[in-house]
């Protein structure tokens, strides 16, 4: 709990009190986010504005206090969770500032501003935000920023620290820093915009953004694949790319997925094959329609069963339906859903298919993979029952075992959602003893107090990989 | 752990927070605890034991139960169960002033009460009284809201006495089908007119519509507020009535009502005796505007002016009707259909949310308002009778009264077929 000495000096920093939050349905309602373990916070804090950040940050510093940064609560790796109480800063409110500047392509945005408004407001003027994580119309920027979010588009247009030209920072000391600027070039000194983006809120509390924009491709060509064999459809990727063609998007569906779909609103794919891949093209009208005719033919060529090419934009919304049914498909069978980021170089892609099979067998778990194929970051998605202490466990070794995979064939443990506290323990099985060495220096300069977002990335001694709670 | 809360159901929760953008209270009001997310997650908290009742209540007593969440959750969490089981479970826990239980469960189901209240209003409305008492000031010892509804009340249309009680309405040639009309308790009072208006569309559209004088109340209101026993009485009581006079529909033009009909199934699935028969009633149930789409009208009369639609919530995402009143409007000749932006937010009526927690519901009502302005239309079509006081109290506030037209969407129709005169 925070004490009554502390809360009457936030009285004093916050311009509104109605932004104090103390009830405890509200900490219990801030201690969870879309992954695992609920932590209660001592008090919640609604800022909106720099001032606000400033003087909250100085009082913790002061009486060690841990602070937690939250944008939606949209995180899957537990990045907002508040593991040592404290203070949790819910961003969501401080959304006030989104501007575009169509002359110097750029959004000056707030933290608390959703990420699909940005790319919303950016297409009044023909310009665009690219990243697009699936949690785009409801996650904040502030978030997005903190882990490094990515999305579908990430093949061709790169992730969110893509995008990131400057940062407004709060530093763990309460002094305000500006890093980069408004220009695309900025070799001035350290990169001190790219350690902060995606270093989860450990480092500094981000307060304004400025963002990157780029024209805003006139059309879009959607297309649907099926194979009978996923090595088929892993050299359909590669074939494409090396044929001068970068599609905007490529996702993959296994047959599991497949079936799960199809079982649960028959939309008439396909159950016998190993996987599907859906393709989106975009840029000047002419040129994709072109292109899409020779991402047909080579997927024909490689041994696709059948290429559909969307007509229209109704179409086109028909053929990522099978896309988008993944989730409450799968979500009908048992209620817990376990949703994984490991990444690989995309020539394993077939290979990974392979050994996740493999794990799916060995631990008789409920595993279905889709994902970024363009980009190698997939998700092999497991459903549960969290009631079900037994096949937690299964699950919970299964998952340590497709961390593993990922880290042996050249991947990484998450290709966009983040350490957290969900992958702490494998830190150092990625990133060697030295490397997670540096990182703490780094920290322990930035944040020698270890105020700001304590108990993450980093594991403690001896922490395990755990879903539930014994 | 308390097994009476919806539990099992929490568990469904992944915690995504899709819902978020779609509920009118989290927009709002911006705190996690009035977002369904945050709802689902302190009944779960509740029922391990970790709140209590007390603990929860402001968050979820400020839920108007418009359930956009359920539409848009890639889980399909149940959220309707989990929040009735709420409310269930707080009813049992505390005093219900004897005046609501007075209104609930002997006012609303009974006829007597009915035509009582609708001859006062009348009385009230016709002696001049209602102009009167708005001159003096004797309302301002009232609360706001009390005065704020006592103004947008409609005028109760005198009904000649025909009762249509058990009359048969038969169209002209051959029936389409035959379809059992439910005319509701609140809306046969104050909205009597379009009941009636609904009959003649119906008949018009070659439906034949039965009268049935042995149902009553669809217990939405009741239910809502945690009384479900006498929710089921009232569900039992009104599929036997439907059940004698063998009908294909369920016909009803209040989408709340018509929710509530819809999952009489759920609502008594754990009734041997009743559930199939439940399921009957349920799969016959059908909004007014779904059945008039279907076998199509022929309008003889054009309306000129822009038109928008704000749905009943209860019709959108509970009975899972979006297009056809939509369709129907935008087969007017004459008329100019503009979508509302943001039309899936409730506009803060939800039963009787805007008389409990008035400003709150203001707050809503005024976010609503806002994205009418942008639009400007002559006319508002609303499809539920909560919906269309509230819509109607939006444009007083926002001083529209004299630009601005608040009609259920029956109204219009019936206007271009020609179809004025009520029965």
């Amino acid at each position: 709990m925070v004490s009554q000495d502390i809360l009457s000096q936030l009285r004093g920093i916050m311009k509104s009190e109605t932004r104090i939050l103390t009830e405890s349905a509200d900490l219990y309602s801030y201690s969870y986010d879309a992954s695992f373990g609920t932590y209660i916070p001592g008090l919640v804090l609604q800022p909106t504005s720099t001032e606000e950040i400033v003087g909250i940050v100085k009082l913790a510093n002061e009486y060690r206090i841990p602070i937690y940064p939250r944008g939606s609560g949209t995180s899957l790796s537990g990045g907002p969770l508040p593991v040592y109480g404290g203070i949790v800063l819910d961003f969501s409110q401080w959304n006030q500032t989104l501007i575009i500047q169509p002359e110097d392509t750029i959004a000056i945005v707030s933290p608390g501003v959703i990420t699909g408004e940005i790319d919303k407001e950016a297409k009044k003027y023909g310009l665009m935000y690219p990243p697009d994580p699936s949690s785009s119309n409801i996650s904040t920027i502030g978030g997005n920023l903190a882990e490094n979010a990515g999305g579908p588009r990430g093949l061709k247009y790169g992730v969110t620290k893509d995008y990131v030209l400057g940062l407004e920072v709060v530093t763990p000391q309460g002094e305000i820093m500006r890093t980069g600027g408004r220009t695309i070039k900025n070799v001035t000194g350290y990169d001190l915009t790219k350690l902060i983006v995606g270093s989860e809120g450990t480092l500094g509390i981000i307060t304004e953004a400025i963002l990157r924009l780029i024209p805003r491709p006139p059309a879009i060509q959607t297309l649907m694949a099926i194979f009978d064999d996923i090595v088929d459809a892993g050299r359909a990727i590669s074939s494409i790319l090396t044929s001068r063609i970068l599609p905007s998007k490529m996702e993959i569906m296994d047959q599991a997925s497949i079936i799960a779909v199809e079982e649960y609103k028959p939309i008439g794919l396909p159950t016998d094959v190993d996987a599907i891949i859906l393709i989106e093209l975009d840029g000047h009208p002419q040129a994709i329609k072109e292109e899409i005719f020779q991402v047909k033919n080579i997927c024909s060529i490689v041994g696709a069963r059948d290429v559909i090419i969307a007509e229209d934009e109704v179409s086109a919304e028909e053929l990522w339906k099978a896309r988008k049914l993944v989730s409450p498909a799968i979500a009908r069978k048992k209620p817990t859903k376990i949703s994984e980021d490991a990444t690989i170089p995309r020539s394993k892609i077939p290979e990974m298919f392979r050994r996740l099979k493999e794990i799916k067998t060995k631990y008789q778990i409920d595993l279905v993979v889709f994902g970024h194929a363009g980009d190698g970051n997939l998700h092999p998605n497991i459903v549960a029952n969290i009631q079900d202490k037994e096949e937690m466990r299964r699950v919970e070794k299964a998952v340590e075992e497709i961390f593993t995979t990922a880290i042996e064939l050249g991947g990484t443990l998450s290709g966009e959602h983040g350490i957290g506290t969900m992958k702490a323990p494998f830190m150092e099985m990625e990133i060697g003893e030295v490397g997670i060495d540096m990182m703490k220096r780094i920290k322990k300069v930035w944040d020698p107090n270890d105020i700001l977002n304590p108990g993450k990335i980093f594991p403690k001694k001896g922490q395990r990989f755990v879903l539930i709670d014994e | 752990m308390n097994k009476h809360l919806a539990y099992e159901e929490t568990n469904a929760c992944v915690q995504c927070g899709y819902c978020l953008p779609a509920c009118p209270t989290y927009v709002t009001l911006r705190k996690e605890s009035y977002s369904p997310r945050g709802r689902i997650h302190l009944i779960k908290m509740a029922a391990e034991g970790k709140l209590s009742l007390n603990d929860i209540s402001d968050s979820l007593e400020l839920c108007l139960g418009c359930r956009a969440c359920e539409v848009v959750c890639p889980t399909n969490v149940e959220y309707g169960k989990i929040f009735e089981s709420y409310k269930v479970e707080k009813a049992k826990n505390e005093q219900t002033s004897l005046v609501e239980k007075f209104i609930m469960q002997k006012v609303l189901p009974n006829k007597f009460w009915m035509q009582f209240l609708s001859h006062s209003f009348k009385w009230y409305q016709k002696t001049n009284m209602d102009k009167w008492v708005r001159k003096s000031s004797i309302l301002s010892i009232f609360p706001e809201q009390i005065r704020t509804f006592e103004e947008i009340t409609p005028t109760i249309e005198s009904q000649k006495k025909k009762n249509r009680d058990s009359q048969v309405f038969k169209p002209k040639d051959k029936p389409k089908a035959r379809a059992g009309f439910f005319v509701g308790c609140v809306m046969d009072v104050f909205f009597a007119k379009v009941n009636d208006l609904s009959i003649k569309l119906l008949q018009y559209a070659g439906y034949e519509v039965v009268m049935i004088k042995e149902q009553t109340c669809c217990g939405a209101l009741q239910h809502h507020s945690g009384d479900q026993s006498f929710a089921k009485k009232l569900a039992k009581q009104n599929i036997a009535a439907f059940e004698k006079y063998d009908v294909d529909y369920v016909v009803n033009s209040i989408g709340g009502c018509g929710a509530m009909l819809v999952e009489y199934d759920k609502l008594l699935e754990d009734e041997t005796e009743w559930s199939s028969r439940a399921k009957q009633f349920a799969e016959k149930s059908v909004d007014i505007s779904v059945l008039l789409n279907k076998a199509g009208l022929s309008f003889v009369r054009e309306i000129k002016g822009t038109v928008t639609y704000q749905p009943s919530c209860h019709l959108r995402n509970v009975q899972n009707v979006t297009n056809a009143p939509v369709d129907l409007l935008t087969s007017i000749p004459g008329i100019r259909y503009l979508p509302l932006p943001d039309m899936e937010m409730c506009c803060g009526s939800a039963g009787i949310y805007n008389l409990i927690h008035y400003d709150t519901a203001m707050k809503i009502l005024d976010e609503k308002m806002s994205h009418v302005k942008k639009i400007t239309p002559d006319i508002i079509v609303t499809s539920n009778p909560g919906c269309h006081l509230q819509m109607r109290l939006g444009v007083k506030r926002e001083g529209l009264e004299k630009k601005v037209k608040v009609l259920h969407l029956v109204e219009l129709l019936a206007e271009a077929c020609n179809i004025d005169e009520p029965l």
